[in-house]
């Protein structure tokens, strides 16, 4: 009898999971297109501020490039290119902050001059370490036109720590992180800025399919 | 039980409060209300997802048996919660930017299985609607006032970025009532949380003894 119950709870909390489960399945798959597209979207806007519309005449997410950077992690590097000159490049550099890894958008110029730099994820706490969105504070942009050697190096820190960058109010470990990230971005460049500025942009992929690929890996 | 609107109404806005009377969901609302802004966003959010799977509670609420209805709430929380964060996702992107964060922390609440199991699994599927729309209301109105406390002492400022969550329309929200650092930090900090929760319900009991309603409803409903 009892055993009787137990598998009439088993079949109804089994039915329910069942019922549940085919509702997540078909509002991913009314949603999965629309979030790669947001997701697409989002990376395209983020690449917009960091490199200026007017210095480049490709198209900056797909002209790329796989480098390893120290860890031996792949770094994808978004070139941007004016008539078939490398005019910058623009790549994902992190930091770990008060809670969890942030990610930053880096664009760089071939002189190692910093074009614009953004916040893309964070899990920082909100009102005190999300000042480093350029939505609530302009503190990000201070690093536009930096580079290493300006200030230099030994300065590319928060205040607290003897540099020449501002830490917020109650979130020094999150500007902190940032100003890392950035500083690690920018030797980065250096450390590949040979293997970047070989990128060519070949106009004729278009017309001789298969003859470069525009994108490759290094290693 | 009552299927009266106003009494929902007025159970979930105030003599039933989920954060003042209830103190039910105090998770996110300690982490969350940090800001006016903040608040606002977990409590619209929170208010979406209680009216949603109240409801779905209520429509299932003769085929599950008692043995199994924790799971059942656990499992209906969770799909809600999940198809609210996709949709917004695909079509509310500039919204889910904000409110992404947020949305998540509702599965850590205890104030919809709460009202699951004091109400949507006894009653028709319309009262369970409105039930878990004025908590959801009053858990929003609790967490928004718990976050202009904490805002104004903290960083001198009021529905800061409100813009952001709201649409630039509400610009005018945003505004600054004290001098830039002259806020207490300690305030937008955890220990902040606490201290104004506690001021807020000393606030409550005091208005509801004045009025001559002490609190005798805190009993009756924290009985299963």
């Amino acid at each position: 009898m009892s055993q009787q119950r137990t598998l009439i709870h088993g079949l109804i909390l089994g039915a329910f999971c069942l019922g549940f489960g085919l509702m997540l399945v078909l509002t991913n798959s009314f949603t999965k297109d629309d979030i790669a597209l947001r997701a697409v979207e989002d990376r395209q806007n983020s690449l917009k501020q960091v490199i200026p519309d007017s210095i480049h005449d490709n198209n900056l997410a797909t002209d790329t490039l796989t480098l390893k950077n120290d860890q031996g992690n792949e770094v994808v590097a978004y070139l941007s290119t004016k008539e078939g000159k490398v005019t910058g490049v623009a790549f994902e550099t992190s930091g770990s902050g008060y809670s969890g890894t942030i990610k930053v958008m880096l664009g760089v110029d071939p002189e190692g001059k910093i074009l614009g730099a953004r916040v893309l994820a964070h899990k920082e706490t909100p009102g005190l370490g999300d000042k480093i969105e350029v939505k609530k504070s302009d503190w990000i942009l201070r690093f536009t036109g930096l580079s290493v050697g300006n200030p230099p190096l030994d300065k590319w820190k928060v205040k607290k720590d003897g540099g020449q960058f501002d830490q917020f109010a109650g979130a020094t470990i999150t500007p902190r992180a940032v100003v890392k990230a950035i500083r690690e971005g920018l030797k980065f460049f250096d450390a590949n800025k040979t293997k970047i500025m070989e990128f060519k942009n070949d106009p004729a992929k278009n017309t001789e399919p298969g003859k470069t690929p525009a994108k490759e890996v290094l290693k | 039980m009552t299927t009266d609107y106003r009494t929902l109404a007025r159970e979930g806005l105030w003599t039933n409060n989920g954060v003042l009377s209830m103190m039910l969901g105090l998770c996110p609302t300690m982490a969350m209300t940090n800001s006016a802004t903040n608040g606002l966003g977990m409590g619209l959010a929170t208010a979406a997802v209680m009216t949603a799977s109240t409801l779905l509670v209520s429509i299932f609420r003769n085929h599950f048996s008692q043995e199994v209805r924790i799971p059942v709430f656990v499992l209906i929380i969770a799909t809600t919660v999940t198809i609210v964060d996709m949709c917004m996702n695909a079509w509310m992107h500039e919204l889910y930017k904000v409110l992404g964060l947020f949305i998540p922390l509702i599965v850590v609440n205890c104030l919809p299985f709460a009202r699951f199991e004091m109400f949507s699994a006894k009653n028709s599927p319309l009262p369970s609607l409105a039930d878990g729309f004025f908590m959801g209301i009053g858990f929003t109105l609790a967490l928004t006032t718990i976050g202009a406390v904490r805002e104004i002492s903290g960083s001198g400022t009021l529905f800061s970025d409100a813009s952001l969550l709201l649409g630039p329309a509400f610009k005018f929200l945003e505004m600054r009532v004290l001098p830039p650092d002259t806020g207490i930090l300690m305030m937008i900090l955890p220990p902040g949380a606490f201290l104004v929760t506690g001021l807020l319900l000393v606030a409550k009991r005091m208005i509801d003894e004045r009025s001559g309603k002490a609190a005798p409803a805190i009993a009756a409903h924290c009985a299963p």
